[in-house]
């Protein structure tokens, strides 16, 4: 083995140019898979951040004819407990009413959450108190946060009171706009009302319940919210309760991005096959050129396995510094791609995901594919014959 | 004296549709020691011979035993553990590995036993080269050359594993007369120093006579066989 190592990189060093040549086109290689793969999974996290990182992934409602929840501490905790990968939960009273302003009238989903009480995970989902672009959060009696296209719409300022027309009841109440948030989505920008859920049942003259029960699930877990949905099912019973998870709801987002996955798997398969199969060929005409060498070493008495392994240390040595060059060409371009590729506000196009096991794993494939391919090279020196190298001189 | 080397009945055909016989029943011994060369004209069989004999190439009918062991009963193993200890080969073409210095070439037959490299077994090598007037370039890359000093180092490699034989054809096959003479010379100091036993193959009966014992091969078959 040693001695294998030792004739191999004799090999390699003596012929440095081509050597060069070889691990610069294994780099090439791997830093196109590490860049396209960072690509991908970068936008296929900066979609799905974007679009269900703000927002309930599972929601749990009444599937009764009464659609309010009473007793709803209880179905907290034991959702909670049904699967370790929920991390926030927030209970929601959600009802219809509509903003009254001059002559004009707008329908509003009234949402009341429990942000005034300290165990609060409500603001976790929403990231509301980030998305407060004037005023402040609503804590004490009728008061309500808008949609900032609202105060666009009616010139609605801080401070002011609106009437809020309840078509069920047919009342009006009154309430203090406190502020103004910024979703980043129209519908919610003009839709929702955001208030404290005591407030909520007191403007619907309701006793404490709810409408539903809201979470978000860890990172890791996002693609598993369905089965997750399933383990709730199983604790709380899906004949009282109507279980939603994101991806029932976004099935054209999910499909968009297995397309994606499945056109990144295929890009790194072909790299992978061209780096194989430039490796292969190399080192088949390397045999051919060293096959007086071999022939001699063999008269020497050099056993066929030690032969085999010139080869497949050959390919093992261009498979590790092909892949360490290419992991820094790989992480190089990334970063010049998020210096370089700006929207016109400064920020990256695509926000890469750099994961160091996916970025380990592409070395390690190269690798293991450089190794592969000087397997077929190390066949055929083993079974190079020493007397026709030298009958043939 | 020993017979370090018997051939019987050993017959070579190349070919599988045209059949060609290169050897026929050759019988042959050589004793422990011995200076021994071949002769023939071209195409006679008498490096097929010494292919035989260096268990690079195999006899189609027939027995080679090597101190009293019959190659065939060996494995490919054995056989390459056995060329590495008990064969040194110089040839027309020196065969030095480009990639490697003199005194690395040197000490490749030692490298392939996968021993450690020991100062004593460094001495040796150097001794090797010291012996064949190569002292002064032994750290020199084996192309950076002269044919002769090629040749030579091939001779001080050939002797690194202290072989009980060695085969060589034509080692002064591409040299000068001078440098021939001094390659002649050579092996005759060696084969008297450490006792090897050496079969060479020449094409030069100036040479040739200088040798214990000369073998001529015609047409696959000994057409003479001389000792001194």
């Amino acid at each position: 083995m040693k001695l294998g190592l030792k004739i191999a990189g004799r090999f390699l060093s003596s012929n440095i140019s081509q050597t060069i040549l070889i691990i610069l086109g294994i780099a090439i290689g791997v830093s196109v898979q590490i860049f396209i793969g960072s690509l991908i999974q970068g936008l296929q996290k900066g979609l799905v951040e974007k679009t269900i990182g703000n927002s309930s992934q599972i929601t749990v409602s009444s599937n009764q004819d009464e659609r309010y929840i009473s007793e709803y501490d209880k179905l907290i905790s034991d959702i909670a407990e049904t699967d370790e990968n929920i991390t926030k939960i927030s209970p929601v009273l959600d009802n219809q009413a509509f903003l009254l302003y001059d002559d004009k009238n707008q329908s509003l989903i009234i949402r009341g959450f429990d942000i005034d009480k300290p165990e609060s995970m409500a603001d976790g989902i929403y990231d509301i108190s980030n998305r407060i672009v004037e005023g402040r959060m609503p804590k004490g009696d009728n008061e309500i946060l808008l949609g900032i296209d609202l105060k666009k719409e009616y010139g609605l300022e801080v401070g002011e009171e609106v009437d809020i027309f309840r078509t069920e009841a047919r009342k009006i109440f009154k309430s203090t706009v406190v502020g103004f948030f910024d979703l980043k989505v129209s519908s919610l920008n003009t839709n929702w009302a955001i208030t404290t859920l005591s407030n909520a049942q007191k403007f619907f003259e309701l006793d404490d319940v709810i409408t539903s029960v809201e979470m978000q699930v860890n990172e890791d877990a996002i693609f598993i919210t369905d089965e997750i949905s399933v383990n709730i099912a199983n604790v709380i019973g899906d004949e009282e309760y109507k279980i939603i998870n994101w991806k029932e709801q976004n099935e054209s987002l999910l499909s968009g991005l297995q397309g994606q996955s499945i056109s990144s798997y295929m890009i790194q398969v072909f790299v992978i096959i061209s780096v194989v199969i430039s490796i292969a060929s190399i080192l088949a005409i390397t045999v051919l050129q060293k096959s007086k060498q071999i022939g001699i070493l063999k008269a020497m008495g050099i056993r066929n396995s030690t032969t085999s392994y010139i080869f497949l240390f050959e390919g093992l040595i261009l498979g590790f510094f092909g892949a360490l060059m290419g992991i820094l060409f790989g992480l190089g371009l990334s970063f010049a791609f998020t210096k370089f590729a700006l929207n016109a506000d400064g920020t990256p196009v695509v926000d890469l995901y750099i994961s160091y096991s996916f970025i380990a794993l592409s070395g390690l494939i190269a690798v293991v594919a450089s190794v592969l391919a000087a397997l077929m090279p190390a066949i055929r020196s083993s079974k190079l014959n020493a007397i026709d190298i030298i009958r043939n001189n | 004296m020993n017979k370090i080397l018997e051939l019987k009945n050993v017959n070579k055909i190349y070919g599988t549709d045209i059949k060609t016989q290169v050897l026929y029943d050759i019988n042959l011994s050589f004793d422990e020691g011995s200076f021994n060369s071949i002769i023939g004209q071209s195409g006679s069989g008498k490096s097929t011979l010494l292919n035989i004999i260096g268990t690079l190439d195999t006899a189609t009918s027939g027995d080679v035993l090597i101190d009293g062991n019959n190659i065939k009963d060996m494995s490919a193993n054995q056989l390459s553990d056995y060329r590495n200890k008990t064969i040194g080969f110089v040839f027309q073409f020196h065969y030095l590995l480009p990639e490697f210095t003199a005194l690395e070439n040197v000490l490749m037959p030692y490298n392939i036993q996968k021993k450690p490299v020991t100062k004593e077994v460094l001495e040796k090598a150097k001794e090797r080269l010291r012996l064949v007037g190569l002292e002064k370039v032994m750290n020199n890359p084996s192309t950076k050359m002269s044919g002769g000093q090629q040749q030579r180092t091939a001779i001080a490699r050939a002797l690194m594993n202290d072989p009980k034989m060695i085969l060589a054809d034509e080692p002064t096959g591409n040299l000068d007369s001078d440098s021939t003479e001094t390659i002649y010379d050579l092996l005759r100091d060696i084969n008297i120093k450490y006792k090897t036993t050496f079969i060479v193959i020449t094409h030069d009966r100036r040479i040739a006579e200088k040798a214990d014992r000369i073998i001529e091969i015609k047409d696959g078959k000994i057409n003479l066989d001389i000792t001194k």
